[in-house]
């Protein structure tokens, strides 16, 4: 088990960092789903009304919809 | 909002001498700053006391236990759950509005401009396209040396625009408005990766640009010089896609790749700070939700998912039985209430992010949808597709 051999000193490597970035994300602050959920739920609903494609706006304010010409009947 | 990168991570290695950009480590409990590759050789001596390759196996799986735990403890609640209240979403029609029609094969990715209407696509063929996405005029086009040419993005200023593929590049092409405008003779070569160019996009600036590559690797450069600022390691195969967080939330960006994971990374150290593994296949698209608080992503095992950052968990899935295609890539409409998905079935389908339903499915493409944006203001979405079209659709 001599640490001289080349596969296992990038185990080694390999393994620390592994270790390491585990110990950061472990280490993060959570809330809870719950919370997490609701101030979702507030962001789309403080910013629905803004969202042309949630909303629908009318053709004559889309440029991409075509503006129905009127008939003269 | 000018990110000062070049004066915090890069200059001498305070071991090697040598100007590259650098990381903080800690030697003998003393604060250093040192290159990537002098960390990498500290890390490669030899085994320290008490510490054995078993030691730190083990160490590794009681922290992956130590993680699941803790987010299993904040898992009160599903998303759809506490959604049930809010009310469901009609009927949604919407169509293609516009077909752009001129690449000579699949499209593989498109990028918006700031000013709501120009486009810039590349496909299959090399070529990068400019186009009015009102008029569905070409106004740019330039062929590049490479043939799939997998990313594009437009600069913010609208001044110029970032293209690679199988070149292993990312490069620079200023738009200009001269009668007979040779593009490609102002070209500038930027990010240099040892395998394909997967994904790429400016930040708040024209000056920088984030790569993602085949490679493995994710990579910040400085447009001017050319020169590497930070790159990110952790991915444990090629990254396919990545996607900045919006600039009130800071610097950080999302990437996914062909390991299933999906990883937030911190732009100025270069450390990875969270990573979720829930998906059972690559990882072709991920994409912020308009706060910042979440993103989303899309993948070859046919499922779209919600994953919340504080809560630094998956919050929803949005899947169903009778689809079976992957999804290639995905967006939020401007308050994130919908997302839209593209599929290699052709289709785009539209779910309801919060109570994790389909509220449309969108027919139209001839072959797999490749690439998917919701234009800066909200107002449409553009699809580009194997087809050799974009659709924009409102």
């Amino acid at each position: 088990m001599s640490g001289k051999t080349g596969t296992t000193t990038n185990n080694i490597a390999q393994a620390r960092r592994t270790v390491q970035q585990l110990r950061i994300e472990a280490s993060i602050e959570r809330i809870k789903v719950s919370k997490a959920s609701a101030d979702l739920m507030l962001y789309c609903e403080e910013h629905a009304k803004k969202d042309p494609l949630l909303m629908g706006i009318p053709a004559s304010e889309n440029p991409f919809k075509d503006k129905k010409t009127c008939i003269l009947l | 909002m000018d990110q000062t990168f070049l004066a915090i991570v890069f200059g001498p290695c305070d071991k090697c001498s040598k100007n590259k950009p650098l990381r903080p480590v800690s030697v003998k409990s003393e604060q250093r700053s040192y290159c990537s590759l002098c960390v990498e050789m500290m890390a490669t001596e030899g085994l320290h006391e008490n510490e054995t390759l078993a030691s730190l196996k083990s160490e590794a799986e009681s922290l992956k236990g130590k993680l699941e735990e803790e987010r299993a403890k904040l898992h009160d609640v599903e998303l759809h759950q506490v959604a049930e209240r809010v009310e469901a979403l009609g009927q949604f029609v919407m169509k293609t509005r516009r077909t752009l029609k001129g690449h000579g094969n699949k499209v593989l990715c498109m990028d918006w401009c700031k000013d709501k209407r120009r486009i810039v696509s590349s496909s299959q063929d090399g070529k990068v396209i400019v186009w009015d996405s009102f008029t569905t005029n070409k106004e740019h086009a330039v062929t590049m040396p490479c043939t799939w040419v997998m990313a594009c993005a437009y600069a913010p200023s609208g001044c110029a625009i970032a293209c690679g593929g199988l070149d292993n590049k990312c490069s620079v092409y200023p738009l200009t408005f001269e009668k007979n405008e040779n593009m490609a003779a102002k070209k500038k070569s930027v990010a240099m990766h040892t395998n394909y160019l997967s994904a790429c996009s400016f930040t708040n600036s024209d000056m920088q640009i984030l790569t993602a590559s085949g490679d493995g690797t994710c990579a910040l450069w400085d447009v001017e010089s050319g020169q590497l600022l930070q790159s990110f390691h952790g991915h444990g195969a090629d990254v396919l896609c990545l996607d900045l967080a919006p600039s009130e939330t800071g610097n950080t960006f999302v990437s996914g790749g062909c390991d299933k994971k999906a990883m937030v990374w911190d732009m100025r150290s270069g450390q990875c700070v969270q990573s979720f593994e829930t998906h059972d296949s690559d990882i072709n698209s991920v994409r912020y939700y308009p706060s910042g608080d979440a993103f989303a992503s899309g993948s070859d095992d046919a499922t779209c998912r919600l994953y919340d950052l504080r809560a630094d968990r998956e919050v929803a899935i949005y899947s169903k039985e009778s689809i079976i295609f992957g999804a290639s890539s995905v967006d939020f409409s401007l308050s994130g209430r919908l997302l839209f998905a593209g599929y290699n079935d052709y289709t785009i389908n539209v779910w309801d992010v919060l109570k994790g339903s389909r509220v449309s499915i969108l027919f139209g493409h001839e072959n797999r949808v490749s690439t998917l944006r919701v234009s800066p203001d909200g107002t449409a979405f553009c699809s580009g597709s194997w087809d050799h079209t974009l659709r924009i659709w409102a």
